[in-house]
């Protein structure tokens, strides 16, 4: 989906259902599978490490975000920015340090 | 309550062969095993056995922990499996009963494993803490634990591990770079071959159908990790130095797999690691033979039995094709989506039919090989792994 068509999207759903098909549903689909198949569907690690709250305590949100969009050159972490807006990268690494949904 | 449950799906499925016997429903009929096989759900924790004659699930197993990336192999006399989970759980499925028959946490968290070739030992490779376990097949005791130290002291992730003839295991050390052999030859405590130095990260690996050649795959370099096992004095080279011709690779969102790989008389085909490319290597010099541009970035790279058609998956977001290689003319012939989110593919042992799972669309399609047609369609949920039992009789397994 385009940017532009999430965010319409968005806007169309927001005021009825704020949960169930919208794009942040969409992207916790897109956590636990895509970033699972490296980082574990339960995100206890894999290939890459956890990304458990414990495992992220001391970690700022904005630099996991920056890890998510720009990924970790020389490593598989690879870098999301054009499937992933800042505001996605930003909203995954919150919840990440929350406790990621399912 | 749960031991029901699967007493209740075993009995199921004996009754559903019972009634094709010709009713006698209080005894189920004979069965044999060489038709079944497993559909992993990587979601739910649980695996669908199947009948690849029949075209037909006969019941689901549930309790298999996290099975994202799940994998199994097969007792000699195929009637268990051993299913290697995330989470570190090893289950031995009995599918003659279609239940779990026996079941150990081994670790924080595994990749993948193998079977030796007497059957009698499971090896089972782990992320964290790194190393190898192996166990009683029979029981699931503690047979061996082998820590991955690599050089540097330091524990490593273990992956791309198979069999070798001899009671042997080999495997790639992920953070340290190494390939080690563990040789269970004389029991239970292994005597380790180490290979230093091998490449950066190697992250799978597997053996040639002949368990000849290892190669590990390496994140990062232009090429292979290669040890022939066949010369006296074993070694590991790099090959395929130039592979990519020096091109930037693109970011990988999923790595490739080894498992499966295509391999005819004198071909092996690789999924290169960022590029939209299948790599054609010459079996004899290991040298490169040809990039085969495709669809995507590949993830599996199936033979089928003959060598002569090479059926390839790919990576998000692409990964809703499938595409078919000529080995012969090393050309891609044939393109089709079978469905969202294609997870794997296996080929039935004659290479016949062949069962592609669809995760998005949570079904496995089967299709005929020959007219590349769709015959017929199994719900499973998130499926993942497809595998059959006849894989018990492959080496490396
Ligand atoms: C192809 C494999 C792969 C995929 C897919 C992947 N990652 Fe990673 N990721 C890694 C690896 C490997 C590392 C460790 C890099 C290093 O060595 O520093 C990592 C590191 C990270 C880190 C830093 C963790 C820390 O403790 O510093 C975050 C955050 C992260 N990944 C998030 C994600 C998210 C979110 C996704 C999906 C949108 C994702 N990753 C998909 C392999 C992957």
């Amino acid at each position: 989906m385009s940017r532009f068509a999430a965010a319409v999207f968005a806007l169309l759903c927001l005021p009825v259902f704020a949960q169930a098909g919208t794009p942040r549903g969409k992207l916790v689909g897109l956590v636990r599978q895509d970033c699972g198949s490296c980082h574990g569907l339960t995100l206890k690690g894999g290939l890459g490490p956890a990304l458990l709250p414990t495992a992220l305590a001391g970690k700022s949100v904005e630099g996991l975000a920056a890890i998510i969009l720009d990924g970790v050159p020389g490593t598989p972490m690879p870098p999301w920015r054009g499937e992933l807006s800042p505001e996605d990268a930003l909203w995954i690494a919150q919840k990440l340090k929350e406790g990621f949904p399912q | 309550m749960k031991r029901r449950a699967f007493l209740g799906s075993g009995l199921a499925a004996g009754a559903l062969f019972a009634s094709n016997a010709g009713g006698r429903a209080e005894e189920p009929a004979p069965r044999a095993t060489g038709c079944l096989g497993l559909i992993v759900e990587r979601a739910s924790g649980s695996v669908l056995l199947i009948d690849n004659v029949r075209r037909a699930a006969l019941g689901r197993i549930e309790g298999l922990g996290d099975l994202s990336h799940a994998t199994a192999v097969f007792s000699p006399c195929e009637r268990y499996s051993y299913v290697f989970g995330r989470d570190g759980g090893l289950t031995r499925i009995d599918l003659l009963e279609s239940r779990i028959d026996k079941r150990v946490l081994q670790s924080g968290n595994s990749i993948g494993g193998a079977i030796s070739d007497d059957g009698r030992l499971v090896a089972v490779a782990n992320y964290t803490p790194g190393g190898v376990n192996v166990f009683d097949a029979d029981t699931l005791a503690t047979v061996a634990s082998v820590p991955a130290l690599g050089a540097d002291g330091k524990a490593s992730k273990t992956v791309g591990i198979v069999a070798l003839p001899g009671r042997r295991f080999i495997y790639s050390l992920y953070d340290a770079g190494e390939i080690w052999i563990a040789d269970f030859g004389d029991g239970a405590t292994p005597k380790l071959t180490k290979f230093g130095n091998v490449g950066r990260l190697p992250y799978d690996g597997n053996v040639t159908s002949d368990a000849r050649h290892y190669l590990a795959g390496l994140f990062g370099e232009d090429g292979f990790a290669h040890i022939d096992l066949w010369v006296p004095d074993l070694k590991c080279e790099r090959v395929g130095q130039g592979y990519f011709g020096g091109q930037q690779r693109l970011p990988v969102y999923k790595m490739p797999h080894l498992e499966g790989w295509g391999q005819s008389a004198n071909d092996l085909l690789l999924p290169a690691c960022g590029a939209h490319e299948v790599l054609a290597v010459d079996l004899q010099t290991m040298g490169l033979k040809k990039r085969i541009p495709t669809h995507g970035q590949p993830v599996f790279c199936v033979a089928r039995p003959d060598g002569r058609e090479v059926w390839v998956n790919f990576a998000h977001p692409l990964n809703d094709i499938v595409q078919i290689i000529d080995v012969p003319t090393l050309e891609v012939v044939h393109s089709f989506a079978p469905g969202p989110g294609v997870m794997h593919l296996e080929f039935t042992p004659r290479g016949n039919e062949i069962w592609i799972s669809a995760r998005d669309a949570d079904k496995v399609v089967v299709m005929d090989v020959r007219r590349r047609e769709q015959i017929a369609e199994i719900a499973a949920r998130k499926p993942s792994g497809i595998l059959f039992a006849s894989r018990a009789h492959r080496l490396g397994g």
